[in-house]
């Protein structure tokens, strides 16, 4: 039971390249926090740094009330699970999951019981005498996580766990881990770059990118509101439209602002119609390609110069593609035109350099 | 492979067993010789078969020795060599396992540098630098030992380029998990390290109990008495009699028994030996 909370964390490698960039954060006791971010973001880096597996080069992480700048890994109260599950190949999964147990000087009679427990709750009970190289991915993916589960930290970090899962089992392993950390209850740290994985498991949710946060929250209001067109179009899939705005039209759009800037439409929020929405955008496509997904459909257009508008304003925006999502029983054709408006309340405005969202 | 027809498949067999003969036929000999009767060897009309003296020519040999000056039962050679080999390899397999440990694991002053001069090593073999070591040797009160017959071979940059290129293919994530898991650098390396160098461990062992037992110019110049004596060097002896019939059934016998500790050694671990040189556990 403990919060995290980091306060303009940093890490200078000594080559002087900044991994990160002052991050601040603060996980709540039993949260489930999310980091998520394009690779190369620093995500993976900043959730080593939890666990003592890097060095911290400026400000302080704090783990229960304790700063832990300078404790070893094992002193933390903390347990990983690594993303090729890092098993010891020569150990049972009975001694995989009793090692740091046993390294605690834990008396045996009680490291039996709990890694029954856990290999009860996992279902790893048959398999107890096995060596991880005799079990598939998802029982390893298993053992990896009965092994933090036995030592009863204040914290599990997790370093994209899933990703070496096929999709199906992904999925369900996901519905698991969300699961198991509500019953135990216990304040956990997810790095992913996969961001249906991180809205679907976040309460609280960190979006990277560069080596810096570049929002937190709760992952609809992330998804609803995104501070910034990096978040806009990292969050959700397909990801949002952005089109340039010229300065005329964003003044349309909220009184008072100079300059050019950006739109985003999700292809959700789009409808295909002939009306004129007031305030609203309204495109010209050309359907360039299709993707059937079942329950829906989305379609790749071209914008077509002519009959484009933002604000009810013939503009003159260069052509690009947009995404638009359609009912699943609707048939469009290739090379087919279509108009497709959103209303002025689904509208994502922003500057002209995406670090900062306009209006409400 | 693809199978062949009749006649091609007997032709290959029959090239293979030719090359089978060539091989095998000098050990048969051996064999043979180490059986029969000096004066029969001695007047050139050695049999292609056996005779009838193996008990007694390989209790000669093992209890007693030849009948010449240096008559040194080869029982004890075999001893000597057994020690020497056992103490090269296990020494050059503990050693370069540390250092390879010390050298892939840690950050200290000077480790490249450390580094290189191991891999320098490789290019200074024992003829090489015989003369100091010698020296060394000598000064140390080491003559005619078995610390004397094995120390100065067991520093082995091979080996601990070996280990050193296992650990590196050891995932970094095992290192972390262990530290997560509260093992130090020791708990690390005799729980997890180690464990895992298994079969590379067996493969090294094979090769260098080999080449420890086959050593020859070193113990020829660090032994002088004859009780110290390793079996290679008293063949050597053997053979070479001022005044005397070189006893063959003897050397025979002796080269015989000579081959066996390498060849029980390479039975007996080739399984692990085989899966070190392919199998990466992982």
């Amino acid at each position: 039971m403990a919060n995290v909370t980091l306060r303009n964390v940093r890490k200078t490698y000594p080559g002087g390249f900044e991994a990160i960039k002052g991050v601040n954060v603060d996980v709540g006791d039993g949260q489930f926090c999310v980091l998520v971010g394009p690779s190369g973001c620093g995500k993976s880096t900043l959730l080593r740094m939890v666990a003592g597996l890097e060095t911290i080069t400026g400000g302080e992480i704090d783990i229960g009330g304790k700063i832990v700048n300078q404790v070893e890994p094992a002193d933390r109260d903390i347990a990983m699970v690594f993303q090729n599950y890092a098993l010891y190949p020569h150990m049972s999964v009975y001694n995989n999951m009793a090692y740091g147990l046993r390294n605690r000087g834990m008396a045996e009679a009680e490291i039996t019981t709990r890694v029954e427990e856990a290999a009860r709750v996992l279902e790893l009970a048959p398999m107890l005498e096995r060596k991880p190289r005799q079990l598939s991915g998802g029982q390893r993916q298993r053992v990896a996580m009965g092994r933090a589960i036995v030592r009863q930290p204040k914290v599990f970090l997790f370093d994209e766990p899933l990703s070496n899962l096929d999709a199906k089992l992904r999925i369900a392993m996901r519905v698991e881990i969300r699961k198991l950390q509500r019953r135990l209850n216990v304040t956990s740290i997810y790095v992913t770059h996969d961001q249906l994985e991180a809205m679907t498991l976040a309460d609280i949710l960190v979006v990277m990118n560069g080596g810096q946060v570049e929002q937190i929250g709760n992952p609809l209001d992330i998804y609803q509101r995104p501070a910034t067109t990096f978040v806009a179009s990292f969050i959700g899939a397909p990801p949002m439209n952005l089109m340039p705005l010229r300065s005329d039209e964003l003044k349309s759009q909220i009184a008072g602002v100079d300059g050019a800037g950006i739109v985003g439409i999700r292809p959700e929020d789009f409808a295909i119609s002939n009306e004129t929405v007031a305030g609203g955008v309204a495109l010209g496509l050309t359907i360039e390609a299709i993707e059937h997904v079942g329950a829906e459909t989305f379609v790749y257009g071209t914008r077509q110069r002519e009959e484009q508008g933002v604000a009810a304003n013939p503009g003159d925006l260069p052509p690009g593609e947009v995404i638009v999502r359609v009912p699943g029983i609707s048939r469009p054709v290739i090379g087919e035109r279509i108009r497709a408006v959103a209303p002025r309340d689904k509208l994502h405005l922003f500057t002209a350099d995406g670090r900062t969202r306009l209006g409400q | 492979m693809v199978e062949q027809e009749g006649f091609r498949r007997y032709v290959a067999h029959v090239i293979l067993w030719i090359g089978i003969a060539i091989v095998a036929f000098p050990v048969y000999i051996a064999i043979v010789a180490s059986t029969q009767d000096n004066a029969l060897i001695a007047n050139g009309q050695m049999s292609l078969l056996p005779g009838g003296h193996f008990f007694e020519v390989y209790y000669q040999t093992i209890f007693i020795g030849t009948s010449g000056s240096t008559r040194e039962p080869v029982g004890n050679m075999m001893l000597n060599s057994m020690i020497m080999a056992l103490m090269i390899a296990v020494g050059k397999i503990a050693i370069s396992i540390i250092s390879a440990y010390a050298i892939v694991y840690f950050r200290f002053p000077f480790r490249m540098p450390i580094f290189w001069i191991i891999f320098i090593t490789l290019m200074l073999p024992v003829e090489v630098r015989i003369y100091p070591t010698y020296k060394i040797v000598a000064d140390l009160h080491m003559l005619d030992s078995y610390a004397g017959l094995a120390l100065p071979l067991i520093a082995s940059a091979t080996a601990t380029l070996l280990f050193r290129q296992f650990f590196m293919t050891v995932p970094d994530e095992l290192l972390e998990a262990s530290r997560i898991d509260g093992a130090g650098p020791l708990r690390f390396f005799w729980d997890t390290l180690l464990p895992l160098s298994r079969t590379n461990m067996a493969a090294l062992f094979v090769i260098l109990f080999i080449l420890g037992w086959n050593q020859y110019l070193w113990p020829l110049l660090i032994t002088t008495r004859d009780d110290m004596q390793t079996i290679q060097i008293g063949i050597r002896k053997m053979i070479t009699t001022t005044d005397a019939l070189t006893e063959w059934p003897v050397v025979m016998a002796t080269a015989v028994l000579a081959m066996l500790p390498p060849v029980f050694v390479v039975v007996a671990m080739q399984k692990l030996f085989v899966r070190g040189l392919v199998e990466t556990e992982k």
